[in-house]
């Protein structure tokens, strides 16, 4: 119980502080890279609500697709250069250090809560993925299988207008 | 199945979406203010599913997922739309954009 709140908070703080920071960051660049985080930390937030499949659907859409999407963008106006980097003199020894804990850490995990036969320990309260994944699939053809397709077309036109939009350009530079 | 209050979840979810909001309203740069829309939308969905999630039903997933789906519409088309007026008028300040003012 206490575990599961003292995580929702740190998760809370990372997402409201990468929000921020979206919002504050002068370089369009740092924005998108705070969005990214902030969208993994909403998959997480995802996971421990017991939806894995929006989960990993949030970070291949969101922080794969769209904001690599973004960021091309932002590099191909060039609006904004990056300023000169400063490198911190002590950002590579931390950095350094912290990931080592972090593999000493997971290390760790693995070999005391894994059972004799390989397989990791499962939480008490846990998450079927596979049921979730099923009964999510059941309804998604079932019930709404109507609106699934009509996103499909969505997709389709969202496509079709994109690039119209670029073509047209070209065709009144060529004229 | 959740062992944190449904209400801190809301209550994340509106701090965020207020974060969004403030995005829209002081940034000027449109890719900025379209990333807070992003954020924006983030919070709905992450609200959707802490509801979705406390009364058990899989009706608030499945329309999260369209909510994805839709949104990766939106950026596709909005991103051109801010190429095209970025090319004609070598700016993306929203405050710029104002060739119908009379």
């Amino acid at each position: 119980m206490t575990l599961d709140l003292a995580l929702f908070l740190v998760l809370a703080l990372v997402a409201v502080a990468t929000a921020i920071g979206m919002l504050l960051s002068q370089n369009a660049v740092y924005s998108a890279l705070f969005l990214v985080l902030n969208f993994t930390t909403v998959a997480i937030f995802y996971l421990l609500l017991g939806a894995p499949f929006i989960a990993m659907s949030q970070i291949t859409v969101y922080a794969g697709a769209i904001m690599v999407l973004f960021l091309f963008v932002i590099m191909l106006l060039g609006a904004d250069a990056l300023p000169k980097t400063q490198v911190l003199p002590w950002q590579r020894p931390l950095a350094i250090f912290l990931a080592v804990i972090l593999a000493a850490e997971g290390t760790y995990l693995l070999v005391t809560k894994a059972r004799p036969t390989g397989n990791i320990l499962q939480p008490e309260v846990t998450v079927n993925t596979m049921d979730n994944l099923r009964e999510m699939g059941i309804v998604l053809f079932n019930q709404y299988l109507l609106p699934f397709e009509v996103t499909s077309i969505l997709l389709l036109v969202a496509m079709v207008g994109a690039i119209t939009l670029n073509r047209r350009e070209k065709r009144e530079r060529k004229s | 199945m959740i062992s944190v209050p449904v209400n801190y979840y809301i209550i994340l979810s509106a701090i965020l979406f207020t974060i969004g909001v403030t995005g829209v309203l002081i940034r000027r740069n449109a890719l900025i203010i379209f990333m807070s829309i992003e954020l924006m939308l983030n919070a709905s969905n992450l609200a959707i599913v802490a509801f979705s999630s406390a009364i058990k039903s899989f009706s608030g997933q499945i329309f999260v997922f369209f909510v994805i789906a839709v949104a990766a519409a939106e950026v596709a088309v909005g991103l051109a739309l801010i190429v095209e007026i970025f090319k004609s008028k070598r700016s993306i300040d929203v405050d710029q954009m104002s060739s119908l003012k009379g």
